[in-house]
């Protein structure tokens, strides 16, 4: 039977956790994930879930006791949040090229400096390289659907998998989430032994030397799974659809069938972005939104698909990349589109830093300057609402 | 011991995340072309001691069937620890390619 609670998108997380019977848990506490990793305590402290719990020193320690214990073979978990997910940075890259089936909230905070607890999105993409696949949700619906998904995408493909929440926004936000049985999510994830882990009734050597004659092969092979993980994310999520009756696609899209202009974005301000298209519609205005669920893999033939047709798009980036040819979601938006027969304008947008709210004002400011780089071309990328 | 060159590896032939799953692989790497020196024993000066066996770290001296030890220059990186540690100085490094 389906229960319908009212909890926050990090309550959310830790119950997809507990009903996804993880064997270990490695954590260390970081606003705004704190309170997934307290909930989990209090589940294994309550004896609700059977799993060693183990507080580390730092998200370092966190993130590589978590690739040890996942080369056991245990289902593995841990969380957190910018300056936590910038301290892990080294250990992601071996958790994907040891191919580690770890699953991690990334509850999205802006780096420092200036200090800052708010959400933005620059901590996982400064992470985009690091060979994980990275989900997006909006809600804390999304939140719990999406983390028990990836405990079967990551171990179906032996890699790791981040599920992004917006810091505060969801992951504070109190609302009703639909909880399967306990059961039917160990069914749709039974625990079952993988192959090729580190035991001792066999020679088995991990974490060696890849020498040049080596390294690129070994490399390769990360490269070739997380390609091959783009229609095994698709059938997964049929199978939870059929079992749970909720599916999510890698982009979600919402007016654009007849749109000139289109907003494509990542988090929750899809759902802001929706209103104000709505209006902008009811004003004969013809725009569009795109939200990505995947970002990677970057879902490259589906946003093709789906931006057929239209003008110009508007990319809103919650995360810069200084000095570059372009920020995060643009660069990869743009090279997505770049060898498209009749590709449309692309304008660069920045907004909604360090937790900056990004309002109506700031949305009718991107659909019109996208509808404007439809008819006159796109020009540089627009810092929205920065002050002069 | 002979040392075995095996042909390298496709990625996917490679066990998945780069894993050995064979024990005693090392024994297929050749590390000559590491070298810009080699231990040469001057079999009349060792007093077969030994030390140039349980110091050398890739396991490169042998003992032949007479019971003299000689380097396998195949496993020999030419670090010149054995000729450190060889007391009565049987041990000298020749720069390679002289």
């Amino acid at each position: 039977m389906v229960r319908r609670i009212g909890i926050s998108g990090n309550y959310a997380v830790a119950y997809a956790v507990k009903m996804a019977d993880v064997d270990m848990i490695a954590a260390y506490p970081i606003t705004p994930q704190t309170t997934i990793v307290e909930k989990l305590s209090e589940f294994v402290a309550n004896g609700e879930l059977d799993a060693s719990y183990m507080n580390v020193e730092s998200e370092h320690s966190a993130i590589s006791a978590c690739v040890g214990a996942s080369l056991t073979g245990a289902r593995v978990f841990t969380a957190t949040s910018s300056q936590g997910l910038a301290l892990m940075h080294e250990i992601l890259f071996m958790a994907s090229a040891l191919r580690t089936p770890i699953v991690m909230a990334n509850v999205n905070r802006a780096l420092s400096a200036p200090l800052n607890i708010w959400n933005d999105h620059s901590d996982a993409m400064a992470q985009r390289d690091a060979g994980w696949i990275q989900l997006w949700v909006r809600s804390a619906q999304e939140a719990f659907d999406a983390t028990v998904e990836s405990f079967k995408i990551a171990e179906e493909t032996r890699l790791p998998v981040m599920v992004n929440m917006d810091g505060f926004i969801v992951s504070h936000m109190y609302e009703p989430v639909e909880l399967p049985d306990e059961e039917e999510i160990r069914k749709f994830i039974p625990s079952r032994p993988l192959e090729n882990r580190v035991s001792t009734k066999r020679a088995h050597a991990v974490g060696v030397v890849g020498p040049p004659e080596y390294y690129y092969e070994m490399k390769y092979q990360a490269i070739d799974a997380i390609e091959e993980s783009r229609p095994k994310i698709k059938e997964i999520d049929n199978d939870f659809n059929s079992r749970f009756g909720k599916s999510y696609s890698e982009i979600d899209t919402y007016g654009i069938e007849e749109a000139d202009a289109a907003l494509i974005l990542m988090g929750s301000i899809f759902g802001s972005a929706k209103e104000v298209a709505n209006a902008l519609r009811r004003d004969g205005k013809n725009v569009g939104v795109i939200s990505l669920r995947v970002f990677r893999p970057f879902p490259v033939q589906e946003l093709r698909r789906a931006i057929e047709g239209i003008r110009a798009v508007g990319v809103v980036d919650r995360a810069t990349s200084p000095g570059g040819s372009g920020n995060p979601l643009y660069n990869e938006v743009a090279t997505a589109l770049y060898d498209m027969p009749e590709r449309p304008v692309i304008q660069g947008f920045v907004a909604g830093l360090g937790g900056r709210d990004i309002r109506e004002d700031d949305f009718r400011l991107m659909y019109d300057a996208t509808q404007k780089a439809a008819r006159e071309g796109a020009g540089r990328c627009i810092y929205v609402g920065l002050r002069e | 011991m002979k040392c075995v060159k095996t042909t390298l590896k496709g990625w996917r032939e490679i066990p998945e995340g780069g894993a050995i799953t064979e024990p005693g692989s090392s024994v297929n790497f050749d590390v000559t072309a590491w070298r810009t020196s080699s231990p040469v024993i001057d079999q009349e000066k060792c007093t077969k001691c030994g030390m140039c066996f349980l110091y050398c770290p890739d396991s490169a001296i042998e003992i032949d069937e007479t019971g003299n030890y000689r380097v396998n220059i195949s496993y020999c990186k030419g670090c010149g620890i054995c000729a450190k540690g060889c007391a009565p100085k049987a041990i000298t490094m020749v720069k390679e390619g002289h």
